[in-house]
């Protein structure tokens, strides 16, 4: 029985979880996140950290930036990409951007794009030779 | 004196499926997508916490490296489930399991305690499986 229980409480967090990859970009906050759950808000978070590591809001943020860093490598600018992730103000977004990845978001962009081109360049240089090789690309 | 691993090879039957799979299902992060030519990609993803260790994900496909024999042997083989890829290993196995299976990924071992901690079985787009576990701390 007791088995049955954990794997109900597990399924309820997985599905608040699955719920903020979904609306990551929509101004959610925790009291929606622990209402998806039907979790007190207190016993959600503690959960939802002893299976994530991190916080609701804290997986949320970086959710957010990793979606953001996909955007800019697509070539978003980076007003558009803060809006794309749910962070309308460009302030708080280059700020987050920074405090979690240590770049600026225009520098991360400008570095993405070098190594882009690079690979689209000189593709080779970013393959091991024997695979190059095996794959008759060193022809 | 051998230091870490690199590089390591799943074979897949289809790239862009293999791309969605790992990228889309397992949370996997791209590490390099390069242009190969016509019909060739050379494509690596990296698991999550784990970005210096690149998966090749490798196309069997008729070229310098697989003759059509060949092409044909290892289709047949990794559609019969006959290679186990990998182990990966999670913080917590039956959210992970609840979480990949709501996404579609098909398990052959349902999380399973084991002397080490617990074991789950799942099988890539491919048919590649793979041992997921969490190991006792």
């Amino acid at each position: 029985m007791e088995q049955y229980e954990k794997i109900y409480l597990y399924k309820r967090v997985v599905s608040a979880k699955l719920f903020i990859d979904k609306f990551y970009a929509d101004s959610i906050d925790l009291d929606d996140i622990a209402d998806q759950a039907n979790f007190s808000k207190f016993h959600f978070i503690r959960l939802f950290k002893s299976i994530y590591g991190l916080t609701p809001k804290n997986y949320l943020i970086h959710l957010r930036i990793e979606k953001a860093k996909e955007l800019l490598r697509e070539g978003h600018s980076i007003l558009a990409t803060g809006l794309m992730v749910g962070l309308e103000s460009p302030t708080s977004f280059a700020g987050m951007f920074k405090k979690i990845t240590g770049q600026t978001p225009s520098h991360f962009q400008k570095s993405e794009t070098i190594r882009k081109n690079k690979i689209n360049e000189h593709p080779l240089q970013f393959i091991p030779n024997c695979f190059a090789e095996t794959h008759g690309w060193k022809k | 004196m051998i230091t870490k691993l690199t590089h390591t090879c799943i074979y897949v039957l289809n790239q862009d499926s293999a791309y969605d799979f790992y990228v889309n299902k397992l949370g996997f992060k791209v590490h390099t997508d390069a242009p190969m030519g016509k019909d060739a990609r050379w494509l690596t993803v990296t698991p999550p916490e784990q970005p210096e260790l690149e998966i090749t994900l490798f196309p069997i496909i008729e070229g310098a490296m697989f003759d059509k024999e060949t092409v044909q042997t290892m289709t047949s083989l990794i559609r019969k489930g006959t290679f186990g890829a990998a182990v990966f290993t999670c913080k917590d196995l039956l959210a992970t399991y609840e979480e990949l299976r709501s996404k579609g990924v098909v398990f052959k071992k349902p999380p399973t305690k084991e002397f080490y901690g617990y074991e789950a079985l799942f099988l890539d787009d491919s048919g590649n499986w793979f041992s997921l576990a969490q190991i006792n701390s």
